[in-house]
């Protein structure tokens, strides 16, 4: 057989045999998914949840309250409200008197809207007509939930996450044990071997999409609006580019331990900056023209425009366009740099 | 021998390998330093020496694994800046530490390994020839230190190579172990292929070696079949003896003067003879030194390579 082969057969084989990489790479994005999907799953009608100062008035206040669904009450006195405040078990506490008093940590954006709702039944049911009439349409489609936003974004980070750690991790341990280096002194072709780790990355990326999406598919109605055509080509690009990175974290490192800290230095700061689990228009406008020039931030980009708003290939160039020239830059600056022994 | 008089051209067919001349630094050390050999066809070489004497970057420099920063290789009549392509399929190498991919089966290790090389035995013929048939699916993490070292033995075997270089094949091993490699080797040889072996065990340059190289400081210190290595002591049998604290060792000249002694060192409580004529040595010894029970210790031995590197430099072969 043909020595590329043989080399993606063994780089396979190897893979399949370490049960740890196969759950990181295949079971975790999969729970995770299903983790964020049942704490986010009645995400838009979320109960407020308001506590109410004990005493003689405590009584007809949470009837106020609790005459409509959606806001839950729980009766506390001093010391267990401060508590409650504290870790965010009520959202407002409610202490009955002349005035009536809202206590709240106004940094929480649940309980500004605690307050609201709290203080809106508390008027009504004081006889306050609204000035202006006015109506509430309710909208719920799949494509604007949380769990639509985030499945493209941990999409993302698994490609990241497997193509850096794969490559990394075989290519050190080979180089820590001289097995690089016992290769060198065979005919055989320095490219072949980095195109088998290439093409076996290439197999467990097609297993790994697959498993993620037909996951939150199944299970949470998560849809694709775009082509999948589209959605595959910039899983590819995404695979290719972090497999190129991940291959310049590895190419001088000749422990595991060094290699992690070098995958970790440049894995955490996408994971945060790059619109994983938040949009990352969170942070400053400074710092925006930065982040959207981050591999990960164009991926996916990429990946939810395809995904929720169904764009085409002409619409994510400039994403495309940014993570080529990731991939060309690492691709030369790692064979350039790669020591073979 | 004196590689390089004549002109290498003509001994083409007979040379395997040839060095002259080679350097190697690492800072301000000094690994390599002129170092000539020159292995013929169907022999196996020795380079025999301790633990950085410079063996092992010697022979990387043969492998082509590593630059000299001084001096000119050939192999197989070819050179590593012209050739590196051509000579790879035609050499078999085994380094001093690998470990294989520890999750794949020796078969599986060896199907890559043939991938590279365009002839060579069946995958099949080369797990029967280093005896590994009821391992042939077990992962190589689960073998034992002698069988990688059949398995490595295997892999550079696996081109049908003409000339073999192993690093100190069998350090670490078991005496059962080392055997067993030794057998495949002497195999090897008999198909008429050349090798060339790094070891600082003298049993194995002694069993194996058709020729020898002495290395020390990164220099040859001497050189040819052990037997003229031994030779060269002038004498074949070894007197080592130890003595009670209160009795006086005798000096150096006096043991020279002892008949059959050839050479002879002292140091404090113990004393070192190299001798050619034992029954007379012996009982000369016995005669010299006061007492019947003043030994607490007197053994003798033919004289092996360790003695010659001993004579040669003052310092045993292995430092424990």
């Amino acid at each position: 057989m043909h020595p590329l082969w043989q080399l993606t057969l063994a780089r396979f084989r190897e893979f399949l045999r370490e049960p740890e990489a196969v759950f990181w790479v295949f079971a975790f994005p999969v729970l995770l998914t299903c983790a964020l999907g049942l704490a986010f799953r009645s995400q838009g009608r979320p109960d407020v949840i308001v506590g109410v100062m004990s005493g003689a008035a405590a009584a007809g206040i949470e009837q106020v309250l609790t005459k409509e669904a959606g806001v839950r009450v729980r009766t506390l006195d001093r010391a267990g409200a401060d508590e409650a405040l504290r870790h965010g078990a009520i959202h407002v506490l409610v202490i009955p008197g002349n005035p009536v008093t809202y206590e709240l940590d106004p940094s929480r954006p649940e309980s500004r809207v605690g307050r609201y709702v709290a203080d809106e039944r508390i008027q009504a049911a004081a006889g306050r007509q609204p000035s202006v009439p006015v109506a509430d349409r309710l909208v719920s489609v799949p494509g604007s939930r949380y769990i639509d936003w985030v499945v493209p974004g941990l999409l993302g980070m698994n490609i990241m996450g497997t193509g850096m750690w794969s490559i990394g991790f075989s290519v050190v341990q080979a180089r820590g044990r001289k097995l690089l280096k016992r290769l060198m002194a065979t005919p055989m072709r320095r490219t072949h071997y980095l195109l088998a780790q290439m093409l076996a990355r290439l197999i467990f990326l097609v297993l790994e999409v697959s498993a993620l999406l037909v996951f939150a598919r199944v299970l949470f109605g998560i849809p694709i609006n775009g082509s999948w055509f589209t959605l595959a080509g910039f899983c590819l690009l995404g695979a290719v580019t972090f497999s190129g990175l991940g291959l310049l974290v590895a190419s001088r490192a000749k422990t595991v331990e060094g290699v992690s800290g070098l995958v970790n230095l440049v894995m955490v700061p996408m994971w945060i900056f790059s619109g994983v689990f938040f949009a990352s228009e969170n942070f400053p406008d400074a710092m925006q023209p930065i982040i959207s020039l981050l591999p990960l931030t164009a991926l996916n980009q990429a990946l939810r425009g395809v995904m929720i708003d169904g764009a085409g290939i002409s619409a994510l160039a400039s994403q495309g366009g940014i993570l080529f020239t990731w991939l060309l830059v690492s691709f030369t600056a790692a064979l350039k740099l790669f020591r073979w022994r | 021998m004196s590689p390089g008089q004549s002109g290498l051209v003509d001994e083409d067919a007979l040379v395997a390998l040839s060095c002259r001349g080679l350097v190697k630094r690492y800072g301000d050390v000094l690994a390599v330093d002129g170092l000539d050999l020159e292995i013929r066809r169907g022999e196996c070489f020795g380079l025999l020496g301790p633990n950085g004497a410079g063996k092992t970057t010697t022979i990387e420099i043969l492998e082509g694994l590593l630059a000299a920063d001084a001096g000119d290789v050939q192999v197989l009549g070819m050179r590593w800046d012209h050739d590196a392509a051509r000579l790879r399929q035609r050499l078999g190498i085994q380094l001093q530490e690998t470990q294989l991919n520890e999750k794949l089966s020796v078969e599986e290790i060896l199907r890559l390994f043939r991938s590279f090389y365009a002839h060579g035995p069946t995958v099949d013929a080369l797990i029967g020839s280093v005896g590994l048939d009821t391992k042939r699916t077990a992962w190589y993490s689960k073998l034992s230190g002698g069988q990688k070292q059949r398995l490595a033995l295997a892999c550079a075997l696996v081109g049908q190579p003409e000339l073999l270089f192993l690093d100190e094949p069998s350090t670490g091993l078991d005496p059962q172990s080392r055997r067993q490699i030794w057998e495949l080797l002497r195999g090897f040889k008999q198909e008429g292929k050349t090798i060339l072996l790094t070891t600082h065990y003298m049993d194995e340059a002694q069993v194996l070696c058709d020729r020898v190289a002495i290395v020390d400081r990164g220099k040859v210190i001497a050189q040819g079949t052990p037997l003229e290595l031994i030779a060269s002591l002038g004498a074949e049998h070894v007197v080592s003896f130890a003595l009670r604290e209160d009795v006086a060792v005798p000096t150096e000249a006096r043991l020279l003067e002892l008949p059959g002694v050839r050479r002879a060192s002292v140091q404090p409580g113990a004393g070192t003879m190299i001798v050619s004529h034992l029954h007379e040595a012996l009982p000369a010894l016995l005669r010299i030194v006061e007492g019947p029970d003043a030994f607490t210790l007197l053994t003798t031995h033919s004289a092996t390579l360790e003695d010659v590197f001993v004579s040669l430099t003052g310092r045993q072969l292995r430092e424990e």
